[in-house]
């Protein structure tokens, strides 16, 4: 039987397997679609609404929809910039975002989303709400403020039992991803490291490393974000 | 060419961004050139004395005084950018944003662990004073404002590119390298 087939982006015919996404059938084809919630391994889930596009006339998320022969799907369009743009405004409106105090910065995946969509200021009023920091454990700084509940620790970060290190807390606007206390004691340096690499912003830091990388020399300071997937 | 007005100010920001202004380097004798300035720390010109093409504000309003020059830049500019982190979103002096003032003030001039000379432990009250806000605000919550340009401090090739094509006229050409946040 034949798996692959044909469906267009913008109008360019491109080839995917069955049983993809459009996301990983997007970026075998070297177009870039962007995304934050989602991560490699784990099962998509379309929360962050970052990948979004248009197919008939809808809104999906390009994250969670298989692509289907014959398929027509809009990225690039002003409108779709726009509304991942008005996305990325809501996410730094909605927390509390000092990037020349954040240690993610030049590394940080909304910031760079910021960037490549060129976000000069928001559109929507800054909430500032009141948030926390845990510095409790000894190897992590949670930091709320920054939080965009992607869920990425919580399916990521795990101890060799299987045992989580992350778990949701509160409900609504009072959700917060929290660190488990009794597991954080024994967090080895390693799983530190992986936890601050897999969380997209600077909510998750690792002590006593802060600002190690010069400015310049950081992921996102001379290209865009999704640069590294584009033909 | 008649030279364009500017005039600038700082509010509740470092002066880091006026710093980063002067790292234009030696184009500043360019702009010279194409400018001149009103109403600025660099000239320490106090009040506007001719209608000005583009004003340019550093930092947010934390108190009654920003308030009042902000209002007052924007009756007397015909254009106005908002330069640097803290005039965009309120920068650092707004982490104390959802704290109250009296904690703030409590923290700063009592109980800090740098405050040592305040034995009597006096608040500021002299009536001259500006009032603190009860936040901090982003500029373009108090007036209009019509450009952005970010960064902490903004590179001073941002704010050259960005002065260049607002005196002539020009689109704004931004490299992705100029327009950061930190
Ligand atoms: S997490 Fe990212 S966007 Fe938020 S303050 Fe840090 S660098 Fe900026
Ligand atoms: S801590 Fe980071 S990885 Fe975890 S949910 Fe928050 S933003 Fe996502």
């Amino acid at each position: 039987m034949n798996n692959t087939i044909k469906f267009e982006i913008d109008g360019k015919i491109i080839e995917a397997e069955k049983g993809q996404t459009i996301v990983e059938a997007a970026q075998a084809n070297g177009i870039y679609i962007p995304t934050l919630c989602n991560f490699s391994g784990v099962k998509p889930k379309g929360c962050c609404r970052m990948c979004t596009i248009k197919i008939n006339n809808k809104f999906m998320t390009a994250c969670t929809t298989p692509v289907a022969d014959g398929m027509e799907v809009e990225n690039n369009t002003e409108e779709i910039t726009d509304i991942r743009k008005s996305i990325i405004e809501l996410l730094f409106v909605s927390g509390n975002h000092f990037c020349p105090a954040c240690e993610k910065s030049g590394n940080c995946e909304l910031q760079a989303l910021a960037y490549r969509y060129q976000m000069m200021v928001p559109r929507f009023p800054f909430l500032f709400p009141q948030k926390g920091v845990d510095a409790s454990s000894p190897k992590i700084v949670k930091d709320q403020n920054r939080c965009i509940s992607c869920k990425r620790c919580i399916k990521t970060i795990e101890d060799e039992k299987g045992r989580k290190y992350f778990a949701y807390k509160n409900r609504g606007n009072k959700l917060e991803v929290v660190l488990d206390e009794e597991m954080a004691k024994t967090m080895t340096d390693e799983i530190a490291q992986l936890a601050m690499e897999n969380c997209p912003v600077g909510s998750i830091l690792r002590k006593e490393i802060g600002y190690i990388q010069p400015i310049g020399t950081r992921k996102y300071d001379k290209k865009p974000i999704g640069s590294e997937i584009e033909v | 060419m008649v030279k364009k007005v500017i005039a600038t100010t700082s509010l509740a920001g470092c002066f880091g961004c006026h710093m980063s202004l002067l790292d234009i380097d030696e184009r500043i004798l360019d702009l010279i050139e194409l400018v001149e300035f009103n109403k600025s720390p660099i000239d320490d010109i106090k009040k506007f004395t001719k209608r000005v093409d583009i004003g340019i504000i550093e930092g947010g309003c934390c108190n009654s005084e920003n308030v009042e020059v902000l209002k007052y830049f924007r009756e007397n500019c015909d254009v106005l950018v908002s330069l640097g982190e803290c005039a965009i979103m309120g920068g650092l002096p707004a982490l104390r944003n959802g704290i109250p003032i009296e904690e703030c003030i409590q923290e700063a001039y009592i109980d800090g662990p740098t405050v040592q000379l305040n034995s009597k432990k006096i608040l500021p009250n002299d009536p001259e004073l500006p009032m603190l806000l009860d936040n901090v605000y982003p500029c373009h919550e108090i007036v209009k404002i019509d450009y952005f340009l970010p960064g902490c401090p903004p590179r001073a090739d941002l704010i050259w590119d960005a002065l260049v094509a607002l005196i002539t006229g020009k689109e704004m050409d931004l490299p992705y390298e100029v327009v950061k946040f930190d």
